[in-house]
C-alpha cells in the first residue's frame, strides 16, 4: 500500500463538499441498475445508506446478523441528535457545530469531514421528519431542542430517551419500502465471514446463513461496511451482546487500513457491575450529574463496611465522605468532562474505596438535591421550610419529573429505590471514535471497499461528543455515500455481473470453511466466553481509562498469549451446518483477540494523552490530560501485515486550516 | 363480528322490553305479540334480516374460532391465560355454544309452534294466546332453571362481547370509560331481566 | 438460588422438540434471566451438551430480540419488561420455571427458543413508511407544525420494539397490536396522512396472509407489552380500516 491520500478536495473549507458534489463523476439511472452494492450491518449508517442506494437505482443487498435490520445497536442511543438548525435563534451556525465537533474530538479528527458533517446535519432533520419519525415537540407543534455536554446553544432533537430507536425506525421504514419494490435484498441472520478482493478491488463477500450454517457467496461492485464500533473488545460495554468487530476486522486483513484503535469513550454513568456473571452493561444517562453528587467513603474501614452490608450509606456522617470529583475540581465539580470523571472513579476504586459488593462503584446521591428542591418548592408554596419531611417529599417530587424513567430503570436492575439511598455507577465503555480509516469518499484503502458511521473513524477524532453518533451514522449513509460511491462505480458500468466463481471467491471460502471447521474440531477444555471474558478483563485494566507503557507492554503480550491458547483449547460445540450461537461467537472473539493486541500496540504507540486515550506518562502536575500536537497530530493508519504484532504504520498528518489548536480546557 | 354482535344486542333490547310487558299487563304483551307476529314487515322484512344476523354471527364465531385455533399449531405447555385477560374475554366461544344451544331450545318452544300454528296449520288468528302460552312454557322448573343458567352465560358472553363491538368498530377515545360501565350494567342487568320475568312467571303458576 | 428449569429444546425447524428438564444452583438474585441462561449454557457447554439456543442482544430492553414464554407468560410475570430486563429475583429459591419459544404459526421455531419473526418485517414491507426519497431538498422539518398531543401519541404507538409479545400472549396469536401501533404512527401524523388508504389495506392484507389470528380484544397484548403500546391503536386501526375499505 501506498501512502495514505485522504483526498480532501481543494478550496476553501465551506465550499469543498459543495464543488465536490459538482464535479465527481455520476453513474446514469440506467447504469445503475447494471450495479451491485453489498450493505454490511443495518444500524443508522447501514439502513440510511441501503435505502438511499436503493432509491438511486442501484441493486443493493444488505447483510445483518440479527433476525431483523430493526435490531442493530443504533435502536438503543438514548439523548438525541445534533443538528444545525438554529430553531432556538440562540446563535447556532454549521461553523459553530463543525467548532465544537473538532474541539471535542481533542483535535485528532479530519477538518474537512466534520465541517461536511456539520452541514449535512440540518438536511437529516428535515429528511426524518418527513419520513414520520415523532421527534419531541413544543405546545406550537414545533421541534424542541434540548442542550446536551460542552456545548454553550441547543441544537439537540430528541425523542423521549429512545431518539436512536425513533430514528433507526425511519431508516429501516425506508429500507422496507426499497425491499418490498425489490431493490434491496435483504439477508437478515447471515454473518458476513470475509471479504473477497479481485484484481486489487473489494468485489463481493462471503456469508453464513446463522440457521442453516450454508457459505454464500455473493458478489458486487463495491462493498459498504457499516458494522459499528468494537466496543465489545472489553467484553463488559454497553453495546449489544452481538455487536463485534468482524467484518471490520475481516477487511483490514485485506487491506484495509485501521485508524486510531485505542481512542475508545468511557461513559461515566453506567450502572456497575453487580457480579461475574454479568454479561452486560446499561448507562444512565449524564443529565443525572446535573442533580448528583459523587462520592465515596472517606475512610477504607467504612467502604469496607458498607461493602459488607454492614454500614448504609446513609448512616455516614457528611465529614466521613469523600466528595472527590468537587475536592480534585472545585471548579467544574461534578460536571468535569466524561473522561475526567471517569478516570477518578476508577482511581479511587482501585485504591480500595468502592462501595459495592464487586468494589466497582461510586455513589451518586440526590439528597442534596432533593433538599435544595424541596425548600425551594417548600418556599414557592408557603409551606414550612424546616419539615424535613415535606421538604423531602416536595423535592422527591422535582426529582421525579425529571429523572424519573432513569430512576425506575436503576430500580429495576438494582432493586434499591435511588430517591431514599444513594445510585451507585461505574464508567463503562461504550463508544469507539476509532475505526476504518476512510478517505474523503469514504472509501478504505480497498478501491471499491467503504466504512460508514461508528464502523469508521473519521469525525469524532479522539472524544465524540453527545448527540454526534448518531448525527453521524445519518450523515454517512443518507447524504455522503451514496454520493461519492458513484465516483468509484462509474468507471464500473461496463463490468458487468461479478461472478462468484472466480479462484478468489473460491479461496476465500475455502478458508473460511477451515475456520469453522478448526473450531468445532478443537474440542478443547474452555467456552468461547471463558476466552471473551479473560480479554476483557486484560483490555480493561490495561487499555481502559487510563494507560501506561508497562501496561501496554503485558497487555500486548497476554492478548497474543490468550489468542495461542484460545486456538488450542476452546471448546466450540455443535456443528458447523446448523443455528450455532457459540460457533458465530467464535469467530467473533477470535478477531477481537486480534483486534486487542493491535489496540494496546496503538495505545503504546501514542505517548501523549487526548480524549479518550489518557496516558499516565502525559499529564499535567493537576493529573490534567496532556495532548503532544507536535508529535501527534496525526491519524495513525495501521496496515496489517499478517498478524497485529507486526501491523504497519501509516500517518495522515492533521492539518487545521481554519481553526487554531488549542489545550482544550474546562477550567 | 361486532356490527352483527351490536345488531342482536339491539334485538335483545326490544325482545327484553316485550317480554317485561308480560309481568305487568298480559295485555299489552298480547298485543305486542301479535303485532310482532302478524305485521308484514316484521316477519317479511326483519325476521330474515335477524336469522341472518344470527346465522352470520355464530357461524362467523366458528370460523374465527378455527381460524384462531390454526394460528397457533403448537400449543403452550404452561399457558397463564388469567394473568392478562379475564375468563369472559377468553371463553366467547363456550358462553357462544351454551346461547346458541339455548337458541335452539328457544326455537323449539316458541318459533317452531309459531311458524308451525301460522304458516303450516293455519289455523285461525287469536290475538290473546300469547300470555297463556308464555306462562304455560315457564310450568317446568327443569326448563326455567336451563333458561336461567342460558342466561347466566348471556351475561358473560356480553360482559365481553358489547363493549369489545365498540372497540372492534373503532370507538375508544375519552367516552370509553363511560361506555364500559353502561355496556357492563346492560350485559348483567338485561339477562337478569330476562331470569326475574321466568321466575316470575314460573312462582306465579302455583 | 436453586432453580428447576423446563426448558423447549428442539434442534431445528422440523425437529419436534421436547420440554428438557435442568436443575440449576448458583443463581444470584441480581442476575438478569438471560444472565441465568448464561449460565445454563455455560455448564451444558461443560458437559459437552448443547447449550439452548436463544436471542438476545441489546439486553437492555430495547433491541426486542429478546423471546421467552416463561411460566406461561410472554417475557415472565414482571410488567413493562422484556425478558433482558426480568430479574432472578421476581423468583422464589427452589421455584420450577418452565421456559418456551413464542407460539404462533406466524413465528416458526428455529431452534430452541429461538424463533422467526421476518412476518413482522413483511407486514411492514407492505406499507409501513412514508413513501419520500432521500435528497437534502424536502421541506424544512418545522414547515408543518403538529399537535403535540397528536405527536406524543404517534410516539407512544412508535415505541413498539416489535419483539412479538403480543401474538405470543395473545389467545389467537393476533398481531394487530403491532400492526395497529405502526398504522397509528403514521395516522396521526401529516407525513403519514397521504397513504394512509393504502397503507393500512397492504398491512392488514400482509398480516392475515401471515397466518396470524384475529383479534377479539381480550387486552392481553396490551397487559404483556413490554413498552405498554395501548389497546387505542387497534381501536384506531380498525377506524383506519373500515374507513379505507369504504373509500375502496
Amino acid at each position: 500500500m501506498g501512502k495514505l491520500d485522504a483526498k480532501i478536495p481543494q478550496g476553501p473549507l465551506s465550499e469543498k463538499w459543495t464543488n465536490h458534489k459538482s464535479n465527481i463523476n455520476l453513474v446514469s439511472p440506467a447504469n445503475k441498475r447494471l450495479i451491485d452494492v453489498i450493505v454490511v450491518g443495518t444500524g443508522l449508517a447501514g439502513a440510511s445508506a441501503s435505502a438511499t442506494l436503493a432509491e438511486l437505482g442501484y441493486n443493493v443487498k444488505t447483510f445483518c446478523f440479527q433476525d431483523s435490520p430493526r435490531r442493530a445497536h443504533s435502536i438503543a442511543a438514548q439523548g438525541g441528535i445534533n443538528a444545525a438548525k438554529n430553531y432556538q435563534g440562540d446563535g447556532d451556525s454549521t461553523y459553530r457545530l463543525f467548532y465544537d465537533t473538532i474541539k471535542g474530538g481533542d483535535y485528532r479528527s479530519r477538518e474537512a469531514n466534520v465541517y461536511r458533517l456539520a452541514e449535512v446535519s440540518a438536511n437529516i432533520i428535515d429528511q426524518c421528519v418527513a419520513q414520520g419519525v415523532p421527534f419531541a415537540r413544543d405546545y406550537g407543534g414545533l421541534l424542541d431542542n434540548r442542550s446536551f455536554g460542552g456545548v454553550l446553544v441547543s441544537r439537540t432533537f430528541y425523542a423521549k430517551g429512545q431518539t436512536g430507536q425513533q430514528l433507526l425506525l425511519g431508516a429501516y421504514s425506508a429500507m422496507n419500502r426499497q425491499i418490498g419494490r425489490g431493490k434491496i435484498k435483504m439477508y437478515n441472520r447471515h454473518e458476513m465471514m470475509d471479504l473477497v478482493v479481485v484484481d486489487g478491488k473489494a468485489r463481493g463477500i462471503i456469508a453464513r446463513n446463522l440457521v442453516t450454517g450454508k457459505l454464500e457467496r455473493h458478489g458486487a461492485h463495491a462493498v459498504v461496511i457499516a458494522s459499528g464500533g468494537y466496543g465489545n473488545v472489553f467484553f463488559l460495554s454497553t453495546n449489544a451482546m452481538g455487536s463485534n468487530v468482524s467484518a471490520a476486522w475481516k477487511i483490514h486483513k485485506r487491506g484495509a487500513h485501521f485508524a486510531n484503535p485505542c481512542f475508545t469513550q468511557i461513559h461515566p454513568t453506567c450502572i456497575p457491575v453487580s457480579g461475574d456473571h454479568q454479561s452486560k452493561l446499561t448507562l444512565m444517562s449524564e443529565s443525572l450529574r446535573n442533580d448528583g453528587r459523587i462520592w465515596v467513603p472517606k475512610k477504607l474501614e467504612d467502604a469496607k463496611a458498607i461493602r459488607e452490608g454492614k454500614l448504609k450509606p446513609t448512616e455516614l456522617a457528611e465529614e466521613d465522605r469523600d466528595y472527590y470529583l468537587e475536592r480534585r475540581y472545585p471548579a467544574f465539580g461534578n460536571l468535569v468532562p466524561r473522561d475526567v470523571a471517569s478516570r477518578a472513579a476508577k482511581e479511587r476504586c482501585d485504591a480500595g474505596f468502592g462501595v459495592n459488593k464487586t468494589g466497582e462503584a461510586v455513589y451518586l446521591d440526590f439528597a442534596a438535591a432533593i433538599e435544595r428542591y424541596g425548600k425551594e418548592q417548600a418556599h414557592v408554596k408557603g409551606l414550612d421550610e424546616n419539615d424535613a419531611a415535606t421538604v423531602k417529599k416536595l423535592g422527591q417530587e422535582v426529582i421525579r419529573a425529571k429523572y424519573g424513567n432513569l430512576f425506575q430503570m436503576y430500580e429495576k436492575i438494582v432493586d434499591q429505590n435511588p430517591y431514599e439511598t444513594p445510585m451507585m455507577i461505574y464508567p463503562a465503555v461504550h463508544y469507539t471514535m476509532g475505526g476504518v480509516w476512510v478517505d474523503y469518499n469514504l472509501m478504505t484503502s480497498i478501491p471499491g471497499c467503504y466504512a460508514i458511521g461508528e464502523a469508521n473513524f473519521s469525525d469524532h477524532g479522539a472524544n465524540r461528543l453527545g448527540a454526534s453518533a448518531l448525527m453521524q451514522g445519518l450523515a454517512d449513509g443518507y447524504f455522503v455515500l451514496p454520493y461519492t460511491i458513484g465516483d468509484y462505480l462509474s468507471n464500473d458500468i461496463r463490468t458487468g455481473t461479478i461472478a462468484t466463481d472466480s479462484p478468489e471467491f473460491e479461496a476465500a471460502e475455502k478458508a473460511v470453511a477451515d475456520q469453522l471447521n478448526a473450531f468445532v474440531n478443537t474440542k478443547g477444555k474452555n467456552s468461547v466466553d471463558y476466552y471473551h471474558k479473560k480479554l476483557g478483563k486484560i483490555m480493561w485494566n490495561k487499555c481502559g481509562m487510563s494507560r501506561n507503557a508497562k501496561g501496554l507492554k503485558e497487555a500486548i503480550k497476554e492478548i497474543k498469549e490468550l489468542r495461542e491458547d484460545f486456538y488450542k483449547y476452546v471448546n466450540v460445540p455443535g456443528s458447523t451446518t446448523e443455528f450455532n450461537e457459540q460457533l458465530a461467537k467464535a469467530g467473533r472473539v477470535a478477531d477481537f483477540l486480534e483486534l486487542g493486541e493491535l489496540f494496546a500496540k496503538d495505545a503504546l504507540e501514542r505517548t501523549e494523552s487526548c480524549g479518550g486515550h489518557f496516558r499516565e506518562e502525559s499529564q499535567t502536575p493537576e493529573g490534567e490530560a496532556l495532548r503532544d500536537d507536535k508529535k501527534f497530530t496525526f491519524v495513525s493508519a495501521w496496515e496489517y501485515q499478517g498478524e497485529p504484532a507486526k501491523a504497519k504504520l501509516h500517518k495522515e498528518d492533521l492539518k487545521y486550516e481554519e481553526i487554531e489548536v488549542k489545550t482544550r480546557s474546562y477550567k | 363480528m361486532a356490527l352483527s354482535g351490536l345488531f342482536l344486542v339491539v334485538f335483545l333490547t326490544q325482545h327484553f322490553v316485550i317480554n317485561m310487558t308480560s309481568v305487568i299487563s298480559p295485555a299489552t304483551f298480547n298485543s305486542f305479540s301479535h303485532f310482532m307476529g302478524n305485521n308484514a314487515v316484521v316477519q317479511f322484512l326483519l325476521q330474515p334480516i335477524l336469522i341472518f344476523g344470527v346465522v352470520f354471527h355464530f357461524v362467523m364465531g366458528f370460523v374465527l374460532e378455527l381460524q384462531n385455533r390454526k394460528a397457533r399449531n403448537a400449543k403452550y405447555t404452561n399457558y397463564k391465560g388469567s394473568a392478562n385477560a379475564n375468563w369472559m374475554s377468553r371463553n366467547m366461544i363456550l358462553s357462544g355454544i351454551v346461547v346458541l344451544s339455548f337458541l335452539g331450545l328457544h326455537f323449539y318452544d316458541f318459533w317452531v309452534p309459531e311458524m308451525n300454528y301460522k304458516y303450516v296449520e293455519v289455523l285461525p288468528l287469536d290475538p290473546d294466546r300469547y300470555y297463556e302460552e308464555l306462562i304455560h312454557k315457564f310450568e317446568s322448573p327443569v326448563r326455567v332453571g336451563i333458561y336461567a343458567l342460558s342466561f347466566v352465560f348471556l351475561a358473560l358472553h356480553l360482559l365481553h362481547g358489547f363493549s369489545s363491538s365498540f372497540q372492534s368498530v373503532g370507538f375508544n377515545n375519552k367516552y370509553s370509560k363511560g361506555l364500559q360501565v353502561f355496556t357492563k350494567a346492560f350485559a348483567l342487568l338485561i339477562p337478569l331481566g330476562f331470569v326475574f320475568i321466568a321466575l316470575y312467571h314460573h312462582l306465579n303458576a302455583f | 438460588m436453586k432453580l428447576t428449569l423446563k426448558v423447549w429444546r428442539q434442534a431445528n425447524a422440523t425437529a419436534s422438540g421436547k420440554m428438557v428438564t435442568y436443575p440449576i444452583d448458583e443463581v444470584s438474585p441480581d442476575m438478569s434471566f438471560l444472565e441465568m441462561m448464561d449460565v445454563l449454557n455455560e455448564q451444558l457447554i461443560q458437559k459437552g451438551e448443547d447449550p439452548v439456543a436463544f436471542d438476545h442482544d441489546c439486553r437492555e430492553g430495547i433491541c426486542g430480540m429478546c423471546s421467552m414464554f416463561i411460566n406461561g407468560e410472554a417475557h415472565g410475570p414482571d410488567r413493562l419488561v422484556t425478558t433482558c430486563q426480568l430479574h432472578m429475583r421476581k423468583f422464589k429459591d427452589g421455584d420450577t420455571i418452565t421456559i418456551e419459544p413464542f407460539r404462533a404459526k406466524a413465528f416458526p421455531v428455529i431452534k430452541d427458543l429461538a424463533v422467526d419473526r421476518s412476518a413482522f418485517d413483511r407486514i411492514q414491507q407492505a406499507g409501513g413508511f412514508v413513501s419520500i426519497n432521500t435528497s437534502g431538498n424536502t421541506q424544512d422539518a418545522n414547515a408543518i407544525p403538529i399537535d403535540k398531543h397528536d405527536a406524543d401519541k404517534a410516539f407512544d404507538a412508535a415505541t413498539c420494539i416489535g419483539c412479538g409479545a403480543c401474538v405470543a400472549t395473545c389467545k389467537n396469536a393476533s398481531a394487530m397490536l403491532f400492526v395497529s401501533a405502526k398504522v397509528s404512527q403514521y395516522a396521526l401524523l401529516p407525513q403519514g396522512k397521504v397513504e394512509a388508504t393504502d397503507r393500512v389495506m397492504n398491512m392488514v392484507t400482509q398480516m392475515d396472509e401471515e397466518g396470524f389470528g384475529n383479534c377479539t380484544n381480550t387486552g392481553a397484548c396490551e397487559v404483556e407489552c413490554p413498552k405498554g403500546i395501548s389497546l387505542e391503536n387497534i381501536a384506531r386501526m380498525n377506524r383506519e380500516y373500515l374507513t379505507a375499505s369504504v373509500k375502496g
